[in-house]
């Protein structure tokens, strides 16, 4: 019988704690914050979330909020797993009915399992630089936003990167797309596909299994197949292990490029000598020679307010693209506040607009101080994307440096390919797509 | 004194007969269904639905397709999670290729084509035992994943391999709201249920445990060992393949092949073994227990930490979740080796002769 009643006294307990979903203060600007900090991804989400976490917080200290709305957030860990994801979201939701900024998962397989569920619930979901990438058209994806660039337009931007170093032509050429076999490293090949044809270069692809941690055999037919570039699309273990590989075959590094996902100290710093020279995609700087992310450190750590527990991660890569996702998020809060009023809290439905109504230009970027953190970002309903931009970085064998200015990818190419792949999910799910004229 | 079968006295053989022959245990059950179909749908939040009871729900249906396979019939196998994304994908296509197939057929069909991909990877269970075929099974796993990335047409050319899975009406009416689908997940996981129930009580499953047993003995005394297992392998995998159609158009609405991973094979396997191996109860029990437990801590240590406010930032507290998780994960498995469906029939023993034992 007691075991009986302890039972029940346990699932009473269980009942009110959830029953209690503390709902955010309704003058508060609210974020759900999906994220993850530990699992076999742990220390990128750790550098990224830290910075997203450190500007929300910066904003508060630094400026009392937004227009004067005080952010709050809220964490709950995913650990990169899709069914912990949307169980994360789904008890963030109710938190964020009041109000609700953009969500940012850092996980492609997350981020789809959420498209559909987020444009239900009239949440913004953002997908900066991966996700769903046929989002960029808004007619049928109302709700998701891969902001600012996509693994299409990078692929063509690096195309162009090393098209210009070619001196403009790359007919003939031998090109080596080196991938993570997974969704992750098959969406660019749509487009590596269409450049080949344009630039006339010879594609050979070639797919790494996950994790890719033996990668003697994809190295030996690079050095048979002696390419002029090899670009690679790499996550987590395989990046540190490319490198290393493509050094025991001889093969140059600084004819390596890589996304913006194989282009982290993580990668580097394990690599050792193997990575000196290697270079990768990136949408941001790092360091903390950004006037923001300097000013962060002062601002935030100084009063003991800091999200990261190893502050030596303050200024990477992944560090200062959370807080450029940061950024944008909340430029986007401030846009809508302009159209439905300043001073107030705004709800997953007019951050949207916000989002969609971007307006990041360089003069805003440079009073925030964030200059060579994010390009300029204009969104719109056709163009969820909103700039394309990418630079390229290359390791020096102790940090990243910038080797090149933003380079846009070829926009004309690859842009009808989102509108393909865009009409045939509407087409699956049955969505009739919104007509972008009459948006306003 | 409350649960005892005194005074039932049973007078044909079907009463004899019947799933649950103590009183008792039939209001019970009655009194569960009555709650799961109209209790919970009055009170229970958007988030229950879809966070808690759906993912519970489709987890128990795999778990007791896998607890045929290896708990009835005594074969081991890795291979759960791929015949789950079998299930899924096919029903996908079933949706997308035939014009106007009803959805719970596409249902059927994706569990029907996982019993054929299952009977092909149990082939190899007609030669080899034990641990050997656990790895025979894993080829499974990563066959079918790299099959699926492999051809795009399985995903309808989706450049990335995942699938979104279609809008799901029935009779005129769209599953749309979380109630919908749990109602939905809730009525196939009841049937099937069921229906694996009398199966393991008849001859199908007795032919299942006389193998498990002794398979030798079982060909000697007349079961034909080749059809045992297949059928095994078989049913199992059905179970697993609409589990998996569930999972993909009323859980998350698009997977990927890579979400089908080995890991959630072992997820599977684990549920089992907590739960009870060669139990129907324990396959919801041990779904619960893998599913919800991690849940639970996530929400109540945060609060504890709160309230006591104690130093610890986030990341450790998630650290400290799963070591917890380890923990009570051994604590169970040594009080009770069996599972925890084990204890429950102990309480009930002994709530038989409460409060008089001796």
């Amino acid at each position: 019988m007691f075991k009986q009643f302890k039972s029940v006294a346990c699932a009473a307990a269980v009942a009110a704690v959830f029953a209690a979903p503390g709902a955010a203060m309704a003058d508060d600007q609210f974020f759900p914050i999906p994220s993850y900090r530990v699992g076999p991804y742990g220390a990128n989400g750790e550098a990224f979330y830290g910075g997203f976490i450190d500007y929300l917080n910066y904003v508060n200290m630094k400026n009392g909020g937004i227009n004067g709305v005080k952010i709050t957030w809220e964490e709950c860990e995913t650990e990169y797993n899709n069914a912990k994801g949307v169980e994360c979201y789904e008890r963030l939701k109710s938190k964020a009915k009041v109000s609700a900024g953009p969500i940012h998962t850092m996980s492609t397989g997350i981020s789809y399992a959420l498209v559909d569920k987020s444009a239900q619930d009239k949440l913004p979901l953002a997908m900066m630089g991966y996700g769903r990438t046929d989002a960029v058209d808004g007619s049928v994806f109302p709700y998701a936003f891969p902001l600012i660039t996509t693994y299409q337009m990078q692929a063509s931007a690096i195309v162009k990167f090393l098209k210009d170093k070619e001196k403009g032509s790359l007919d003939g050429k031998k090109i080596v797309f080196l991938y993570h076999d997974s969704a992750y490293g098959k969406e660019p090949i749509v487009a590596l596909e269409a450049e080949s044809r344009l630039n006339k270069f010879n594609l050979v692809q070639i797919p790494v299994a996950h994790p890719g941690n033996e990668q003697g055999a994809q190295w030996l037919k690079i050095r048979q197949e002696k390419p002029d570039y090899v670009i690679f699309w790499g996550w987590g273990v395989m990046n540190q292990t490319a490198l290393k590989a493509a050094q025991k075959v001889g093969y140059p590094r600084d004819k390596i490029v890589g996304s913006w996902w194989a282009g982290s100290e993580e990668d580097t710093v394990p690599a050792g000598d193997a990575a000196k020279g290697y270079m990768s995609a990136t949408w941001n700087v790092a360091g903390k020679s950004v006037p923001l992310i300097a000013d962060i450190e002062k601002v935030v750590y100084a009063g003991g307010h800091g999200n990261l527990k190893d502050k030596s991660k303050l200024g990477t890569i992944l560090y200062n693209r959370g807080v450029s996702a940061a950024v944008v998020s909340v430029e986007a809060i401030y846009k809508a506040q302009e159209k439905y009023g300043k001073g107030k809290s705004m709800t997953g439905e007019q951050v949207r607009w916000g989002l969609e109504n971007l307006n990041v230009t360089d003069a805003r970027i440079k009073t925030l101080g964030a200059t060579g953190l994010l390009p300029e970002v204009k969104t719109s309903c056709s163009n969820h994307e909103g700039s394309g931009k990418v630079k390229i970085q290359q390791w020096d064998g102790a940090k990243w440096v910038p080797v090149s200015d933003w380079i846009e990818g070829n926009k004309s190419l690859i842009h009808p390919l989102f509108e393909a792949s865009a009409k045939q999910y509407a087409k699956e799910k049955g969505i009739t797509p919104r007509d972008c004229s009459k948006e306003k | 004194m409350f649960y005892r079968e005194a005074g039932q006295f049973k007078t044909s053989y079907g009463a004899d007969q019947q799933i649950l022959p103590i009183r008792q245990d039939r209001i019970g059950m009655v009194v569960l269904l009555a709650v799961a179909f109209l209790g919970v749908p009055m009170f229970a939040s958007e988030y229950w639905f879809s966070a808690i009871l759906i993912p519970f729900l489709i987890f128990a249906l795999a778990a007791l397709g896998l607890n045929i396979l290896t708990g009835y019939a005594g074969q081991l196998s890795l291979g759960s999670a791929a015949f789950m994304a079998v299930g899924a994908y096919a029903a996908y296509n079933f949706q997308l290729r035939i014009e106007g197939i009803p959805i719970l057929v596409s249902f059927l069909l994706g569990g029907v084509v996982a019993a054929g991909v299952g009977i092909l990877f149990g082939l190899p269970s007609l030669r080899i035992k034990g641990f050997y075929l656990a790895v025979a099974t894993l080829a499974a796993q990563f066959f079918i994943v790299w099959c699926l990335t492999k051809f795009p047409w399985l995903s309808n050319n989706s450049s990335s391999g995942v699938i979104s899975a279609q809008k799901i009406i029935i009779f005129g009416h769209e599953f749309n709201s979380p109630q919908d689908k749990y109602l939905l997940v809730l009525g196939i996981v009841v049937v099937l249920a069921l229906a694996a129930k009398n199966l393991v009580r008849g001859n199908v499953g007795r032919s299942w445990m006389a193998v498990r047993d002794m398979d030798v003995a079982a060909e000697v005394i007349g079961f034909r060992i080749m059809r045992t297992k297949l059928t095994a392998f078989a049913v199992s995998s059905f179970y697993c393949g609409v589990a998996g159609a569930l999972y993909a158009f009323c859980y998350l609405g698009s997977v990927e092949p890579d979400g089908f991973s080995l890991e959630l094979s072992f997820k599977i396997l684990f549920m089992i073994i907590i739960g009870g191996v060669g139990s129907i109860l324990g396959s919801f029990v041990g779904a619960a227990f893998i599913l919800l437990l991690p849940v639970l801590l996530d929400v109540l240590l945060p609060a504890l930490s709160e309230t006591l406010s104690l130093p610890v930032d986030g990341a450790s507290i998630s650290h400290i979740q799963t070591m917890i998780f380890g923990a009570l994960i051994m604590f169970f498995l040594i009080v009770e080796p069996h599972g925890l469906a084990r204890l429950w029939q102990i309480a009930k023993e002994k709530l038989r002769l409460w409060p008089f034992p001796h």
